[in-house]
């Protein structure tokens, strides 16, 4: 799949912005700060329906407007398909396919892939657990729209669920109305996070192969081993032996081991939202014990193998590398354009165009200055 | 910030559900251009809906007397109890003509972030009811949202072992969504295939 066109309205420091795009690779060119990040996040945001630098969409619109619109035409086995996307930070976002209004923005998930790779995934390896969740979660809905909802469903239930254990927490005494609400929501918990646990370790099985293949071509070797650490077990389980309804019946042993402290704290303390993805090296833990070098081709390994599940599921996504090049050593940049250059197109970002491995040659366009509506039309 | 009363108005109209601030001045401004009379009228329709309009002492749907229309109705059967959260529900089911029996609206659904509990809705109003007809059938009609979901759960529980069916609309309707927006046709057909509960 390619991207052929991209149009931003109000978003970010862009007034207005046209761009057309080709197959192979484009490269982006200018200062940082000047904006060309901008059109990457734009196009994730396409892609995964939110931003991979700020959790709010309020910083995505232009100051002094309401909305920012963002648009997007993707060509895959030659089709055509228009996503179009109102973002607006006061009330619902809108979203259309093919000029058809779409019920849920949800519906877009799906229509344009892309994997990108940027200076904030070094987080993967070194950051807290809820960067390897994000990961695991947005790769998860890519392959599989349909579990945008039961993220959001899990996200809700959990809310309430909160909500309820914390006005509990300030009750002297538990009354029982409340408990058996609570029941209630174990219920819906347990029965959506249980569907959660089982797709991200299924998912993390498949990522095992292609995340130790891209580390090898990126790293020279070293064993390399992911494993899904749940709350609701004591020891990590093999999603291969494990059935939905033994997540299930975990779940809920794990629940019922800590209802006296969720009582005292008001929150949910077992569940998918408290999981981790661990990463170890040399079977060592990642964190604290890879050098930077390893770090860095780890998250890289991590998001090429994404994109190579995405592309066993049967569409080439799109990769975008923003200003990655110039965190790798000359080394790993040959090995990484080495690995991508054959894909149907590749985005890169780069501050200077002395960053670029030699072999990648594209059209290069010219960023000039953050907010100047013409700044993308030039090519070098 | 308009003069005085402009600004109460737009205040006013501001407080209800689904206004905001842009359409409440909207709404304002179009209120002082209108008709004189046009605007008498909305404000008598105003004035009896809250004289005369109340909620049924027996099912909590609006009424403009002791009992609702569905309640007073001798064709209507009592034996089966079709559980709702608000009133405009009573009206998408009532469309779909496929229930001929009671129902009871709840006033909304469990929700600890609004801080609605079961002693927040009219739970105790039905527990009475139940305890008192005979009942063959209990349809739990509910949003198909999660607090929906959760209300229907926290009911099914509740009247576990009373000795009639208890049943849920069946799939179909769009998840996450209001009862009151799915189509007449999608509704029927959710009525007609409803499964019993078992919890
Ligand atoms: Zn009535």
């Amino acid at each position: 799949m390619y991207l052929s066109s991209l149009a931003l309205k109000d978003f970010r420091s862009y007034e207005e912005l046209a761009l057309n795009l080709d197959p192979g690779v484009t490269v982006f060119i200018g200062s940082n700060g000047f904006g060309k990040t901008n059109i990457i996040e734009a196009i994730g945001y396409l892609t995964t329906l939110s931003s991979h630098r700020v959790s709010t969409d309020a910083p995505l619109v232009r100051i002094g407007t309401e909305s920012a619109y963002l648009k997007g035409v993707v060509e895959n086995l030659g089709r055509s398909t228009t996503i179009e996307l109102e973002i607006n930070p006061s009330r619902a976002n809108r979203g259309r396919i093919n000029q058809n209004a779409q019920r849920s923005t949800r519906e877009i998930i799906g229509h344009i892939r892309s994997v990108l790779f940027a200076p904030e995934d070094l987080a993967l390896v070194k950051g807290d657990p809820n960067e390897r969740r994000k990961f695991l979660d947005i790769l998860l809905v890519l392959r599989n729209p349909r579990y945008a909802s039961t993220l959001s469903d899990y996200e809700r239930v959990l809310k309430q669920r909160n909500a309820l254990l914390k006005s509990a927490a300030g009750m002297r005494r538990v009354d029982v109305s409340a408990l058996s609400t609570l029941e209630v929501w174990d219920q819906q918990l347990v029965a959506i996070g249980s569907e959660l646990i089982l797709a991200r370790m299924q998912l993390v099985s498949a990522l095992m192969e292609p995340v130790a293949r891209n580390y090898k071509h990126l790293a020279e070797g070293h064993e390399i081993s992911l494993v899904y650490q749940s709350t609701i077990w004591q020891n990590p389980q093999n999603s291969k032996q494990v059935e939905l309804a033994e997540v299930a019946a975990g779940f809920r042993i794990a629940l019922d081991g800590v209802r006296k402290r969720e009582f005292e704290r008001g929150i949910t303390l077992a569940g998918p939202h408290r999981d981790d993805l661990l990463l170890s090296l040399r079977t060592h833990p990642l964190k604290g014990y890879a050098s930077q070098g390893e770090s860095w081709s780890y998250a890289l390994a991590l998001k090429l193998a994404s994109y190579d599940l995405l592309r066993s599921d049967g569409v080439e996504p799109i990769l975008i590398l923003d200003d990655v090049f110039s965190e790798l050593d000359t080394t790993r940049r040959d090995r990484l354009s080495d690995l991508i250059s054959k894909n149907e197109q590749i985005l890169i970002t780069a501050a200077v165009p002395e960053d670029l491995p030699a072999e990648l040659d594209g059209r290069r366009v010219a960023i000039s200055r953050d907010g100047d509506s013409s700044s993308a039309g030039g090519v070098l | 910030m308009y003069e005085g009363v402009v600004q109460d108005l737009i205040d006013e109209l501001g407080r209800l559900p689904g206004v905001g601030p842009k359409s409440a001045q909207r709404i304002a401004f179009y209120l002082l251009q209108a008709d004189p009379a046009d605007v008498r009228r909305l404000v008598e329709v105003l004035t009896t809906v809250k004289e005369k309009v109340r909620f049924c002492a027996t099912c909590g749907n609006v009424s403009e007397e002791e009992l609702c229309r569905i309640c007073r109705d001798p064709r209507r059967d009592t034996t089966m109890i079709c559980v709702v959260e608000e009133s405009k529900d009573v009206i998408a089911i009532e469309k779909t003509r496929e229930f001929r029996g009671t129902y009871h609206v709840l006033g909304g659904a469990i929700s600890p972030i609004e801080g609605i509990g079961p002693d927040n809705l009219r739970i105790r109003e039905l527990m009475t009811r139940l305890a008192n007809v005979e009942i063959k059938e209990l349809i739990l009609a509910t949003d198909p949202n999660l607090e929906g979901e959760a209300t229907a759960t926290y009911l099914a529980r509740l009247v576990k072992g009373m000795g009639f069916t208890v049943s849920r609309l069946a799939s179909g309707l769009p998840v996450g969504g209001d009862l009151e927006y799915a189509d007449e046709v999608t509704l029927g057909r959710a009525f007609e295939g409803r499964r019993s509960l078992e919890y």
